[in-house]
């Protein structure tokens, strides 16, 4: 049956169809629907993991008792799980196991742009790169083949485009294959030296058979056409050309982009007058087709930042372009905010008040560093807030601790920042971290994790408790605030940041927009009270405005959290029955 | 020929459900169809694009500047702000609901009021409706959306009751009667 799919909800059903029975994933835009997805067959064993590396190890593990598995996560998930990768290289599988990396060109949902292919080359370890949902679908079924066959981990690259967004497939049926038996074999798996010595050769010869197969393989394709133009391309740069070009240039339309297929290409160059690569970010096919000798246009026309456009390949390639109309006037920018009745933004406006230096993290509460709030002034990495007030206050000594603060959600904390708390405990810095405990992983779209109490399928799980835990790690100043009690958060803030000791301040309230929070009625500006102050506006609200000098509340946006209520000393931001 | 439809609007004003039912609608009038969309909590309250494609071959899943047939906005500003993608003769269909972004709330602009009448200046087709008092209108604030595809509908030789089933194939069913009177409200 034909229907329009997500590239990740396709993704999903390719692990359905090829009989893959573990997944293991931690959420990041844009990987995160792959995993939610394949949760939606109960034939799949599968769950959130606390962090990348975790999610990897517990994939290579169900792999290694001979099921198909599989793990997901965005390009910066991969840094972190870039251990087990380069030594599951090694090793090999025993039931397939396949990975899914998002890339985000353009940097719609991320803190870089880095090119997940040069961690398929440094680990040595395939990568495929659909450029449709189609393609997903296909190429995750014949992913496990590959990686059963060849013995190798095998990476599927999927970026923004295909990830997010929707075109035809055609499902089949699940095809459960045999489970491969577990058999001892400590050569294979237990990597200490003198086996690594010898799997590296395997490796090794691995990958030359993987680039003769790359020339003769179901993933690349040679499309002739017009022969004064040759393309080589893949992912949505494959679908951008054929927007450009249609039948006016031949392309080699690559699925596999590591190793790359160097036959395949020498043929194809010797096919066409002038060759040109088209690939977002880094020139990894550009330098490959350099090492053989292959003059070719690239990345001297062609950007190395962002994404790519029909246009913008058009213009850098001597296209002509559809004409259009524009606006003269700038218009106001409409950054993402805050919502509504979202429980960072009491925490936030505390710690602007109090003028901390605030080391942040990843998550929606990075939006604490956007005007008018503008309290965040690092963001690295996941767990990088902890570990870095560590180094900050110990650099700086009793000049920082007593003003600068860590604050990192709850789901992150547990990916990675409580290795930095460890530290801070271990090696006694006078820190004091934040804990935004929203009782969901927000960003990404609601995903369960470690703290929540609930699995991936909303049933009861484990629970970690977040006081017990940093207790045990050996903080002993631990308090819980409301981010809604603006009083309290200045009052405890004020406490920690003055003690002598660490310290963690967790700040509890859910999500405004998980589904279980009950709302008041929104609330209403009495015009007669409201001077005009402003005060309210420090907040950043998004269902508050001023209109012709006074306060005036947007109640379709509103949730009556009462945070600007507590702002306003004339009353005028009242409550509705 | 390919026919590009944009869907513009503020993050959590419901474009994925107006992507979807284009979606929908158009695979089963036998097209090859395209989607992209924008997924993410992060997106909430920033500005946010939709893109449908189709055809009889769609190759590339997003609209550049110059090719959308047609701008559909959920919100005045939006509206203006994609305007370089439309194509010539291409039609702006816009709900005239204002939401401030950050910029205006805090002082740092002020909301451009008669951007729309500057978009016809240009002359550019603009349809605009108050949409949010139309939604209102069918039992729901949220269902703007619809009101919205009843509109674009108006623009499209398919029959209404194509629409209708693909409504009803893509909304729980407890919200179908609002969203049928929402969509007739938009297209009448």
């Amino acid at each position: 049956m034909k229907e329009l799919m997500l590239g990740n909800k396709a993704f999903a059903r390719g692990l359905y169809e090829a009989g893959c029975s573990v997944v293991s994933s931690y959420p990041g835009t844009p990987s995160t629907e792959v995993t939610e997805e394949a949760a939606k067959y109960d034939e799949i064993y599968c769950e959130w993991a606390p962090n990348e590396k975790v999610a990897m190890e517990v994939a290579f593990g169900a792999s290694l008792a001979g099921k198909r598995a599989f793990c997901g996560m965005k390009h910066v998930g991969l840094n972190v799980a870039a251990d087990p990768l380069y030594t599951a290289a090694y090793t090999g599988v025993n039931g397939g196991l396949v990975i899914c990396v998002a890339d985000d060109p353009g940097m719609h949902s991320s803190q870089n742009e880095q090119d997940s292919r040069h961690h398929a080359i440094a680990s040595k370890v395939p990568m495929l790169e659909p450029s449709d949902s189609a393609e997903a679908l296909e190429f995750a079924k014949l992913a496990f083949e590959m990686s059963e066959e060849f013995d190798t981990p095998v990476i599927m690259k999927m970026c923004t485009r295909v990830a997010h967004s929707q075109s035809v497939v055609e499902t089949s049926e699940r095809v459960l294959p045999d489970t491969k038996k577990y058999e001892k074999n400590i050569a294979k798996y237990v990597m200490m030296p003198g086996n690594a010595i010898k799997r590296h050769p395997y490796v090794e010869e691995r990958t030359r058979k993987l680039i003769a197969y790359a020339s003769d393989c179901p993933f690349n394709r040679v499309e002739m056409a017009d022969k004064s133009l040759g393309i080589i391309t893949s992912s949505t740069s494959y679908q951008y050309a054929k927007e450009v070009f249609g039948d006016k240039a031949s392309i080699l339309k690559l699925g596999m982009v590591n190793p790359l297929p160097t036959k395949l290409i020498l043929d194809f160059a010797a096919a066409v007058d002038k060759l040109v690569i088209i690939e977002e970010l880094d020139p990894i096919i550009e330098n490959h087709c350099k090492s053989l000798g292959l003059e070719v246009t690239g990345k001297d026309v062609l950007p190395l930042e962002g994404e790519y456009s029909p246009n913008l390949i058009a213009q850098k390639l001597g296209v002509s372009v559809a004409p259009f109309k524009k606006l003269e006037e700038a218009l106001p920018g409409r950054p993402p905010v805050m919502c509504a009745g979202c429980p960072h933004r009491g925490l936030f406006y505390t710690l602007s008040k109090n003028k901390c230096t605030v080391l942040g993290d990843i998550g929606c509460y990075t939006l604490g560093a956007v005007a008018p709030l503008s309290a965040m002034e690092m963001t690295l990495c996941m767990g990088a807030s902890i570990s870095s007030i560590h180094g900050f206050n110990k650099a700086l000594g009793e000049e920082s601790e007593g003003k600068t603060v860590a604050v990192i959600g709850d789901s992150t904390f547990v990916h990675s920042g409580m290795t930095g708390l460890a530290n801070i405990a271990y090696n006694q810095s006078n820190s004091t971290v934040i804990i935004l405990d929203n009782s969901i992983t927000g960003m990404t779209g609601h995903q369960q994790n470690p703290t929540t109490g609930y699995n991936i399928k909303g049933d009861p799980a484990g629970k970690i408790d977040l006081e017990s835990l940093v207790r045990a790690m050996g903080i002993e100043r631990v308090v819980v605030v409301d981010p809604y009690d603006l009083e309290q958060c200045d009052r405890v803030l004020k406490e920690e940041l003055a003690a002598k000791e660490p310290s963690v301040i967790i700040s509890r309230r859910p999500c405004a927009l998980l589904k279980y929070v009950k709302h008041n009625k929104p609330l209403k500006c009495n015009s007669e009270k409201c001077v005009g102050c402003k005060s309210c506006m420090k907040l950043g609200c998004p269902a508050l405005a001023m209109k012709d000098g006074k306060a005036c509340v947007d109640a379709t946006l509103c949730v009556g959290c009462g945070v600007c209520q507590q702002l306003c000393k004339f009353s005028a931001l009242e409550s509705q029955e | 020929m390919v026919k590009n439809i944009m869907i513009v609007g503020v993050g959590g004003q419901g474009s994925l459900l107006a992507s979807k039912l284009l979606g929908h609608l158009l695979l089963s009038e036998g097209y090859d169809v395209k989607v992209s969309e924008v997924h993410g909590m992060s997106q909430r309250g920033g500005s946010v694009v939709t893109y449908v494609r189709f055809g009889e071959k769609v190759y590339s899943p997003i609209i550049d500047k110059g090719q959308a047939d047609f701008i559909v906005s959920f919100e005045k500003l939006e509206a203006a702000r994609y305007v370089e993608y439309l194509k010539e003769g291409g039609r702006i269909v816009t709900n005239i609901q204002e939401i401030d972004p950050m910029p205006v709330i805090t002082g740092a602009a002020t909301y451009p009021g008669d951007v729309l009448e500057k978009l016809e200046q240009l002359g550019i087709s603009v349809d605009a409706m108050d949409c949010l008092s139309l939604a209102n209108e069918a039992g729901s604030s949220k269902a703007v959306n619809i009101v919205l595809m009843g509109r674009l509908s108006k623009y499209f030789d398919i029959p209404v009751e194509k629409w209708e089933k693909a409504i009803r194939e893509c909304v729980p069913a407890k919200f179908l009667e609002l969203n049928l009177k929402a969509f007739a409200l938009g297209r009448n």
